[in-house]
């Protein structure tokens, strides 16, 4: 039975009317527009659909629609723009990391959540954090930079 | 966010826009007030025909002087687009910001074979090069008419032709021609797809004049991806679309007998599509559509299929009958050598069934309005999946569209022209637009999969330890069960579940490289595929099509000869190579990685982590690439960490420094992940790994420390190919580190902890 939901994502409030068992990645590319978090797996194994709940990398694949509450929503296209970049996304097109791109947001938005956390982190602890996540083409060395990049830029 | 171009008008109008033609006139009388005789005869206002022998298929300067190159190839994720504008711009004299290539839509560029075999510069890019090159000479020669002054008189600045001597006398592109089309036809080699080749009469600029080509030049599309303003195919929307998924049958070659449509009647709007094996369901939304197809009860008639499973997959593929052998080298009389010789040497390898798992499932939207069929796919070849789409809907092949919007992850014929085929009988069967996208366990369990092989090499030594005889064949599955297209549906999956049979199809390869021995040859035989349709371990182009399996065995070969004469791998590999290029992209990867000149294996470790080093080196159509790779080997866990790999890379002409490095790294990571985790698993009826635990791919925690690439540039002999290359010689040279390292060698793909474990023990 559907039922209806208000999410608060990038800092708008939508209004929602979906099955409570429904992930939020559904919500978030149907019923918000916003096209950003993508399907990789449905199982939480691979990050394309991560977003941010409260400051939190989240799946959004499994994250039941019913379970986010009046929690916060971030996700990649909320997380900064052309005029004002997050570091992350301003590193990622220095570094030149993508090669299809599909896989941005787990990346991005796990290491924007880590390095609000931990300032200057070492290579050991980006590639920890940053474990689990997939990437297909093979952009890891990339994306490294790019991380570590950020890192300086975040002081 | 949506981009919601419409397509449903098939209108030249249409066209130039898609082209990004920004004034037009078409219909109109066209002006040529300020056209000349000559030019009448080069420019007009309505495209002509979009066909290969137009110059206009390639090439359009729009009315504010941008130009529009019409790209039938298409860029998986290396940056080929920059590369080709960098090629036009050169030869057109424009700024290249001023290029704009527009990639794999069938309504604007004819078939380049899309992206096909690292041809994307090799092939494609020679084409547009050549295009190009025509459209400056007609401008010059309009100019010319203009000024009343001989063309050898007048150069090209920034898109502007004026008089050497009088720089006052001008005329830019845009006055020239912008915003009409050029009327010049070009020589056409009657081909279609990667040799398709028209030049027209002008010559390409000589190499020492190039300015853009072998610049850095970044990608613009990074921005629009990290910044979330561009969508991939899978999030592209038309009005009154419906969300399609895929049933497919627990066992392979079972087929639905009863689909219980009643059993998904409280999900609102799900409808079933079955038509004989193809069972689909469609609802309004995307969460209800893949509800829907997890519910339906369907009864599934028995299968007959025993497919040998994992572990007895080498025993099947040495017992079964080969259907085709073909020879590659054949130098002397290898047999006689065998038979005199002192010593021979024998290893066989062996390469699983892979996966492209790609990041996301394919996805694909169908739209059939007033006759018109849109497609949008992210498939590698979107002229062959406008083919498809025709034959499957029985329609004709000029009144479907195919887009290409960038999809999640392609490295060869990987599931996205299935689902284009997919979503194509659901839009037919329900009169609605339909995107359909798979699930994870149906695009890792049911994406046509890289072959399956063995290898088998020997060497004849004489007394005095010389090396007078190779032999080396690879026996496999084809590498087109499936071709690398989805042209016909005999090659895709809604074909085979709709009735049609697999077609055979043997294709297979040998190894290239430059190695001569006084008696060589070597050989491959295909065996048949494991069922004869809708099959999850149907076979296809995986990147570098067979490459990795072969030279994983040819190149670990050539180490254990060397070994086996107690020669450093270097020093063996450059006796038997005469090729210059072969000779220093060899010395190139040891310089840098201040190899140290001595036989394999160490022997000087005793811990428990030791550590090796390996080279194997290749060519590619063109291409050379040597590799070595720097391991460090758990004895006690079976761990391999692949810590530094130095690649020198010799493509012939460089385009673009910058991206290829890029190229080169993604290829070497990608091929790390396949060498040490990636094998197919199947029992006797159905794939069991099916998402990321059960096919796991490398995980960050395990990537290369570093990867250094030595770029060597010819430009003299132009490019030739480098989107696939690097990876196939990353097997072989980790191989061969680990043998470095320990002693053992490992002759089976991938290195998993167990395997090595069980090697050392």
């Amino acid at each position: 039975m559907n039922q209806r939901f208000s999410l608060n994502v990038n800092g708008t409030a939508h209004a929602v009317e979906a099955d409570p068992d429904m992930p939020l990645l559904y919500a978030l590319r149907n019923d918000v527009g916003l096209n950003n978090p993508h399907f990789g797996c449905g199982l939480a194994q691979c990050g394309a659909c991560t977003v941010h709940l409260d400051g939190q990398p989240i799946r959004s694949c499994i994250t039941p629609v019913s379970a986010v509450g009046d929690g916060k929503i971030v996700t990649l296209a909320g997380l900064g723009t052309p005029e004002k970049p997050h570091p992350l996304q301003t590193a990622y097109v220095e570094e030149q990391v993508p090669q299809c791109g599909y896989c941005i947001n787990g990346w991005i938005m796990t290491a924007a959540a880590f390095l609000k956390e931990k300032k200057k982190p070492t290579e050991a602890e980006i590639k920890d954090a940053l474990s689990g996540l997939k990437c297909r083409c093979g952009t890891h060395m990339a994306i490294l930079r790019a991380v570590k990049r950020a890192a300086e830029m975040m002081g | 966010m949506t981009k919601m171009e419409k397509t449903s008008a098939f209108s030249r109008r249409a066209l130039l826009k898609a082209g990004g033609a920004l004034v037009v006139s078409i219909g109109m009388p066209v002006g040529l007030d300020t056209v000349l005789g000559v030019n009448a005869a080069y420019a007009q206002g309505a495209r002509p025909p979009l066909v290969p022998n137009e110059l206009a298929s390639y090439i359009a300067v729009n009315a504010d002087g941008t130009v529009s190159a019409f790209f039938g190839k298409m860029d998986m994720g290396h940056g080929l687009f920059v590369a080709i504008g960098q090629m036009v711009a050169e030869e057109l004299d424009v700024k290249f910001n001023d290029v704009k290539v527009i990639m794999g839509d069938t309504a604007t560029s004819v078939n380049q074979g899309g992206a096909s075999g690292s041809t994307g510069v090799q092939l494609g890019g020679k084409q547009m090069r050549m295009a190009a090159a025509e459209a400056r000479r007609v401008l010059v020669e309009m100019a010319a008419a203009k000024h009343a002054l001989p063309a050898d008189q007048l150069a090209v600045t920034d898109g502007s032709v004026h008089a050497k001597a009088d720089p006052s006398k001008k005329a830019s592109y845009a006055e020239l021609i912008g915003g009409r089309y050029f009327n010049v036809q070009l020589d056409w080699n009657k081909e279609i797809g990667n040799l398709l080749y028209a030049p027209g009469k002008a010559k390409p600029k000589p190499y020492t004049e190039h300015k853009i080509v072998g610049q850095p030049i970044k990608r613009a599309d990074v921005a629009p991806k990290v910044f979330c303003q561009e969508d991939f195919c899978t999030d592209v929307k038309v009005p009154g679309m419906m969300h399609g998924r895929m049933i497919r049958p627990p066992a392979a070659g079972s087929e639905p007998v009863k689909v219980d449509e009643a059993s998904i009647k409280d999900i609102p709007g799900a409808r079933v599509v079955w038509q004989k094996g193809f069972l689909g369901v469609v609802a309004e939304r995307e969460w209800d559509a893949i509800q829907a197809a997890e519910k339906l009860k369907v009864e599934w008639s028995p299968s007959s299929v025993a497919f040998p499973g994992t572990a007895g997959l080498y025993d099947h593929i040495r017992a079964a009958p080969v259907r085709k052998r073909e020879l590659g080298a054949n130098v002397g009389n290898v047999d006689d050598a065998f038979k005199t010789a002192a010593r021979v040497i024998e290893a066989e390898y062996e390469w699983p069934f892979q996966s492209h798992a790609s990041m996301g499932p394919a996805c694909a939207l169908v739209e059939i309005k007033d006759g018109k069929v849109t497609c949008w796919s992210g498939s590698q070849k979107t002229h062959f999946v406008r083919d498809g789409v025709a034959a499957i809907l029985k329609v004709p092949t000029e009144d479907v569209r195919t887009i290409w919007v960038v999809g999640p992850g392609s490295y060869g014929r990987n599931d996205a022209g299935d689902a284009a085929m997919d979503a194509a009988v659901l839009a037919q069967a329900v009169g609605r637009p339909v995107r359909v996208q798979y699930m994870r366990e149906q695009g890792t369990g049911w994406d046509p999969k890289g072959p399956a092989s063995i290898h088998r090499a020997r060497a004849a030594l004489d007394a005095s330890g010389n090396v007078v005889a190779y032999d080396f064949v690879s026996k496999g599955f084809s590498r087109i069960d499936v071709l690398m297209n989805e042209s016909n549906p005999a090659d895709t999956l809604a074909g085979h579940l709709l009735g049609v049979p697999l077609r055979v199809n043997d294709g297979f390869g040998v190894p290239a490289e430059a190695y001569v021995f006084e008696h060589k040859r070597s050989a491959w035989e295909t065996i048949p595929p494991l069922l004869d349709r809708a099959s999850p371990l149907r076979s296809a182009h995986l990147r570098d099509p067979v490459g990795p399996q072969i030279h994983f065995a040819s190149e670990s070969f050539i180490d254990e000869v060397a070994a086996a004469l107690n020669l450093d791998p270097i020093e063996f590999r450059l006796r038997h190579i005469k090729e210059p290029r072969d000779i220093a992209i060899i010395r190139a990867a040891a310089e840098k990685a201040k190899w140290e000149t001595r036989a394999s294996p160490r022997r000087d470790q005793r811990g428990e982590v030791v550590s090796g080093r390996g080279i194997a080196y290749c060519q590619r159509n063109g291409t050379r690439v040597a590799v070595i790779a720097e391991v460090e080997v758990n004895r006690t866990t079976g761990n391999i960490r692949a810590r530094k790999f130095t690649v020198a890379h010799d493509c012939g002409q460089i385009i673009n420094p910058d991206g290829l490095k890029l190229c080169i790294e993604g290829n070497i990571v990608q091929g790390v992940s396949r060498t040490l985790w990636e094998e197919v698993q199947f029992d006797k009826q159905a794939v069991t790994t099916i998402d990321w635990l059960t096919y796991p791919i490398l995980d960050i925690t395990e990537a290369p420390e570093t990867i250094d690439v030595v770029l060597i540039n010819h430009p003299e002999v132009g490019p030739s190919g480098a989107g696939e290359p690097s990876i196939r010689p990353v097997a072989a040279a980790i191989a061969n580190a680990i043998y470095d390292a320990t002693g053992v060698r490992i002759r089976r793909v991938p290195f998993s902890p167990d395997r090595v474990k069980a090697a050392m023990a």
